[in-house]
């Protein structure tokens, strides 16, 4: 860690200490030279792309197009919804999964009789390929004719005598059906990271609060919730990354239709079906910008918890 | 409610809290006790809710197509096997090509993610190198970036040098996907190797090889298991990339699983055997890494 400093001055050692750096380095060097190839060159012939006037169906006239693309994805009015559609699906799910995840990792906190298994079933949802939860989500539950929501509706009217509604989940909220099925898959990974978060507080500074007669909401209030803020930060920040990114709910319960399209299924659409491939990669490229505005202050959240826990080795 | 009457489970420091506090609050012993059920009580409740989607579905793949489709449920419906047996054995598309496809990627990626990251997590925690933190960010950094973002130029080289349709590429792109969870993970495992033990083996005379296998190594097996079974979760169930790059040859168990998005009530009970068969070996690889499952998903910053 201290070896360059007389790099210049005399050449014999400051070659050697120069050939100790590197050696120290040789590990890291191929992770790090795989990850720049396979994930930043594709993002810079993106940037590329988007300048040019390209649709795969018409190669022949592909031509320079400077910011043009961008001013008509800006303009799009598909491409706009999708904007607000992300914002909104990631903004749901991300704050009632944290909501949730908090209650339920207070109650798992405390011992109970088969606190393993509930546990274990709570896990349950994060751990089922997401194209298989979707199609879950899909025809098991949301299925109008077959679906159990509406068969639990039936049971309910039977048993209290009412004739249920049975509503067609998918086309009469489309937006909340998908949002529902992301805060279940979600919601596990949420209280997992509250209750490590938990299980990590003072409990000195519990038994003083409680000699100093605090009551229980004035311990939460005062005590855990500020323990919990980094952790519950790190889920949102988390929770979000993946959230903005989701591809197979959407795809999978209404491919994109009756406005549920979020960008990076629109960007798909663009591409995949419309072979538009300048616009979608100036999509793309919009998607990366605000990706790097909510990353700088997601590095800042981990570059804070990482600190902390340097400071304690 | 646990407290007083259940010794069963490995918890016998939980007697002795009960009697201090009784007097502290001194409030009458029932009503008490009652109130203590209901936080566990509620905690049951959350867990099955959460749960019953997936029981449901279950149960829905034992039963017939005719009594998965009835209204209300069938609860009490015979069970049978069929579903699994026509998913498995079906006449149209068989599953077992792409099953070994996402194997043949899952596995081949958390290799190459191992081979690579062990060595960089290596230099950021034990030697570390200057710079560490800003590695470790650029990193992390690389996960920020929407994977869409990326794919038209990677479909285009695909295209071009005949890699369309090649699991292979597949293994490279889940590679990259993994790698940066990977060595925040390991560094995470590494760094708790207490120093001491390392400098012990050295002034012992021990080589680098002799230190990393038999001194590092035994402490972060259990680390690099954990690592390994997330990464290969995330290759598992990975859609988007295998969609988009593969086709008939190179499709992907989720990709497959994409074929039953359209069908309408009739087949419930194939879909959903068809959907817990590919769920399988990630729930399998999921219960088993649960204790190291935060740490790997809050990339290590979380223990």
């Amino acid at each position: 860690m201290t070896t360059p400093t007389a790099t210049a001055a005399t050449p014999s050692p400051g070659a050697s200490s120069r050939a100790k750096a590197w050696a120290l380095r040789a590990p890291l060097l191929p992770a790090l030279i795989f990850m720049i190839v396979v994930t930043q060159l594709p993002f810079v012939a993106t940037l590329v792309i988007s300048l040019f006037d390209w649709n795969a169906l018409y190669p022949d006239d592909r031509s320079f197009n400077g910011f043009g693309n961008f001013s008509t994805v800006l303009s799009d009015d598909a491409l706009r919804s999708s904007v607000v559609t992300t914002a909104v699906l990631t903004a749901s799910v991300v704050l009632i999964s944290l909501v949730l995840g908090l209650a339920i990792a207070l109650l798992l906190d405390r011992k109970f009789r088969g606190r393993g298994l509930v546990r274990t079933m709570m896990i349950t949802p994060f751990l089922l390929v997401p194209v298989a939860a979707a199609l879950m989500w899909k025809h098991v539950l949301y299925n109008p004719e077959y679906g159990l929501l509406n068969g639990m509706l039936v049971w309910l009217g039977d048993l209290l005598g009412f004739t249920p509604p049975q509503p067609d989940w998918i086309s009469e909220m489309p937006l909340p059906a998908v949002a529902v099925s992301l805060i279940w898959q979600w919601t596990p990974f949420m209280t997992l990271i509250l209750l490590a978060g938990l299980q990590s507080r003072p409990l000195e500074q519990y038994e003083a609060a409680r000699l100093d007669g605090a009551d229980n909401w004035q311990i939460f209030r005062h005590l855990t919730l500020p323990h919990l803020r980094r952790y519950l930060e790190l889920g949102a920040l988390l929770g979000s990354i993946y959230i903005v990114q989701n591809f197979d709910a959407v795809y999978t319960i209404t491919r994109g239709g009756l406005d549920t399209a979020n960008l990076p299924f629109a960007i798909y659409q663009e591409f995949y079906q419309a072979q538009e491939y300048g616009v979608a990669s100036a999509a793309g490229v919009l998607v990366v910008i605000g990706s790097l505005i909510i990353a700088m202050f997601a590095l800042r959240v981990v570059s804070s918890l990482f600190r902390e826990e340097g400071s304690r080795a | 409610m646990s407290t007083t009457t259940t010794p069963t489970t490995a918890t016998p420091p939980a007697k002795t809290p009960p009697p201090a506090r009784k007097p502290a609050t001194g409030t009458p012993r029932r009503p008490r006790r009652v109130l203590s059920a209901i936080p566990a009580f509620l905690a049951w409740f959350a867990g099955l809710v959460f749960f019953l989607p997936v029981a449901w579905m279950v149960l829905t793949s034992f039963h017939a197509e005719s009594d998965a489709a009835s209204n209300p449920p069938a609860l009490t419906a015979p069970l049978t096997l069929d579903s699994y047996r026509e998913f498995f054995s079906s006449d149209g598309a068989s599953p077992w090509p792409p099953l070994i496809n996402s194997l043949t990627a899952s596995l081949s990626s958390t290799l190459l993610v191992l081979l690579l990251a062990l060595p960089a997590a290596y230099a950021l925690s034990i030697r570390p190198v200057k710079g560490w933190r800003d590695a470790m960010f650029f990193f992390l950094s690389t996960k920020m970036l929407p994977a869409i973002a990326g794919l038209l130029p990677l479909y285009l080289f695909a295209k071009n040098t005949g890699l369309l349709d090649n699991i292979w590429l597949l293994v490279l792109l889940y590679t990259s996907m993994n790698l940066p969870i990977a060595v925040w993970m390991l560094q995470s495992f590494l760094a708790e190797v207490p120093p001491s033990l390392i400098e012990a083996a050295q002034i012992d005379g021990a080589k680098l090889p002799v230190i990393l296998f038999r001194v590092v190594g035994p402490v972060v097996a259990p680390g690099i298991a954990a690592t390994s079974l997330i990464c290969f979760i995330f290759s598992w169930n990975e859609m988007l990339f295998a969609k988009v790059l593969t086709g008939v040859m190179a499709e992907t168990a989720p990709v497959f699983l994409t074929s039953f998005i359209t069908s309408q009530g009739l087949f419930l009970a194939q879909v959903s055997a068809a959907s817990l068969a590919i769920s399988l070996p990630v729930l399998a690889a999921g219960f088993a890494a649960q204790d190291k499952l935060v740490q790997g998903l809050s990339l290590g910053a979380v223990k």
